[in-house]
């Protein structure tokens, strides 16, 4: 449960991002205003090409804009180097993707492992942090799998925490529960709900699944590039 | 992320199996077809190579070494009263022709030594005493005049055959080098030579001579050619000479060379496609890595480690079956095969810089 007074994790404003050039021109997000609360899970809503991906993007700071700024966590990402912005993305970011994006010759702790890898922490100490992770995921006796030896729900699950695995305060997922079933679908998004009620991060959810918009906060409706509204999920148990 | 950057590697391993291949592949065309060629190119310097001498004094307009000028006979003396030299012997080399007991004729290059020192004798006999040579009307054959002219139950140590009506006998066999033509090469003494082969005014083909220890050769070679108005070569310059002059006079350099260059391209091409496919194949897990905070300069390493891993072991393997393969066929030297450190360099250069280029990819 989050309220507006939370402190924004995420500020973007009048964001504007085109693709091509002349006649070929697109302009995907077209002044994008957008606030995201610690604490809160947004749902990212709205028909394909409307550009909830490209503004994933944007926020994580993989995609440059072309005009406006974004504030994710009190820091200028926008303005940030490239360099910098990586570093940054690592050390604060977590991302789960729609097909898994697992490497597929890694085990499933290999895997979870990887991000602290990066931070440069030394391989014992990150295997023993993953295999945590994947105990609180539900997956301890899949540490040595490696991801074809896993159902679609495990090996998402084996996603989820690699994207935790770094404590980050962000996550970012894309269409997490477009490539599975309905209950694993709904396994995952408890998990990630339990995950983003932790008052220090957030969570942003791109999705079409409409089963799943009942573990949001708030959902935006990205159209045509422009947000056309955000509403607040009215949760199970609340007036 | 080296671990990580391994796992990638080796985790699939039928895919890294058909990447070794193909730059295993890659570099066996390239070393085999350049040791094929080199090797070619060491026997059109066979005679050079096979008498194993210092410096060879000609006839100043000698394109090669099979094309043999007479000198005048006063050019051993001249030589010899150059500062710096410290010998200098005749040698005669000509084609004649062998008559066998058995009626045929074989085409032979007779090689006439000084009888003295017997300087620019092969290292290796195979049969017989190669001093034996010293005797009446004796000769030596290489090994591949026995093969040419009938095998070893027609030409052995004893055999006796004629050359331009005058007796030879055998008595070694010697172990040479095959020349370009693969003409058998018959030794005997200088003056012996010049009786065997037809009465002319020059008979003398070229002065061996050595440069005295302490005096660089390329000097005693300068004064050689200064003060007798002769040509002058190390045995490596004269070797070169020959090889040039095959490479542009022949069908060889173009030809051969062609196909060498092809050989290379293709093989080159082998491999950077190779090393493209499995970089652009896992374009997808680099992209998420980025996306988990890797660097650009992190991914970067990692395809090199990547690529060199698998660019080094092809190499390698390559390398090794080239290697077997020029030890079955070439083996006793009846083809050629000749592998030479700076090809080996080549072909390492020219697949690492390709694997180098990986990186670029994914920026």
């Amino acid at each position: 449960m989050t309220t507006d007074s939370q402190p924004a994790a995420v500020r973007a404003h009048s964001v504007v991002k085109a693709f091509g050039t002349g006649d070929t021109k697109v302009t995907v997000l077209k002044g994008i205003d957008l606030e995201v609360y610690l604490g809160e899970l947004l749902l990212l809503v709205g028909e394909s090409g409307g550009g909830k991906t490209t503004l994933l993007s944007a926020i994580a700071g993989i995609l440059d804009i072309d005009e406006g700024h974004i504030d994710v966590l009190g820091v200028p990402l926008s303005t940030l180097p490239p360099g910098k912005r990586t570093t940054f993305r690592g050390q604060t970011m977590g991302f789960i993707y729609q097909q898994f994006n697992l490497l597929p010759a890694l085990t499933a702790a290999e895997n979870v492992a990887v991000p602290l890898l990066i931070q440069r922490i030394r391989r014992p100490e990150a295997l023993r942090r993953a295999r945590m992770m994947l105990d609180r995921v539900g997956l301890v006796d899949r540490t040595e799998f490696v991801p074809k030896n896993l159902s679609g729900g495990q090996q998402q699950r084996v996603a989820i925490a690699r994207a935790l695995v770094n404590e980050p305060r962000l996550l970012v997922c894309d269409e997490p529960t477009a490539a599975l079933d309905g209950a694993n679908g709904q396994k995952i998004m408890e998990l990630l709900r339990e995950v983003g009620r932790s008052p220090d991060r957030c969570v942003i959810v791109v999705t079409h699944d409409s089963r799943i918009f009942h573990f949001g906060d708030r959902m935006a409706n990205l159209t045509d590039g422009r947000i056309v509204n955000i509403e607040r999920i009215q949760q199970e148990g609340t007036a | 992320m080296n671990y990580v950057a391994l796992k990638m590697l080796f985790g699939d391993r039928a895919k890294y199996l058909m990447l070794l291949c193909g730059l295993t592949f890659a570099v066996m065309l390239i070393v085999q077809q350049g040791s094929i060629f080199w090797g070619l190119m060491m026997w059109s310097q066979a005679s050079i190579t096979n008498l194993n001498v210092p410096i060879w004094v000609t006839d100043p307009g000698i394109a090669q070494v099979d094309e043999v000028k007479p000198i005048a006979d006063t050019a051993v003396d001249r030589v010899r009263s150059v500062d710096g030299v410290e010998w200098a012997v005749p040698l005669y080399k000509g084609l004649l022709r062998a008559r066998l007991a058995n009626g045929e004729y074989h085409q032979i290059t007779l090689t006439g030594l000084e009888s003295a020192t017997l300087i620019g004798r092969p290292a290796e006999v195979l049969e017989g005493r190669f001093e034996d040579i010293l005797q009446p009307d004796a000769v030596v054959l290489d090994q591949w005049a026995v093969e040419r002219m009938g095998g070893p139950t027609v030409i052995k140590v004893g055999t006796i055959f004629e050359l331009n009506d005058k007796l030879a006998r055998v008595v070694a066999i010697a172990k040479t080098q095959k020349s370009f033509t693969n003409i058998p090469v018959v030794y005997t003494t200088y003056e012996r030579a010049i009786r065997y082969v037809p009465h002319e005014r020059r008979t003398l083909s070229y002065v061996l001579a050595k440069a005295k220890d302490a005096i660089p050769v390329e000097d005693v070679i300068q004064r050689i050619q200064t003060q007798t108005g002769l040509g002058a070569f190390t045995a490596e310059e004269f070797g070169w000479k020959t090889i040039l002059w095959v490479l542009k006079n022949t069908g060889i350099g173009i030809n051969f060379g062609t196909t060498i260059l092809l050989g290379f391209i293709v093989g080159m091409a082998i491999a950077g496609q190779t090393f493209y496919l499995f970089t652009v194949e896992n374009l997808r897990q680099f992209g998420a890595l980025k996306a988990m905070g890797a660097s650009t300069l992190t991914l970067a390493r990692m395809i090199l480690l990547q690529a060199f891993t698998v660019g080094l072991t092809g190499y390698g393997v390559g390398i090794g079956l080239a290697t077997v393969f020029g030890y079955l066929t070439a083996s006793g030297g009846s083809l050629p095969f000749v592998e030479t450190w700076q090809l080996l360099l080549l072909v390492l250069v020219a697949l690492l810089t390709i694997a180098s280029f990986q990186p670029q990819l994914v920026s």
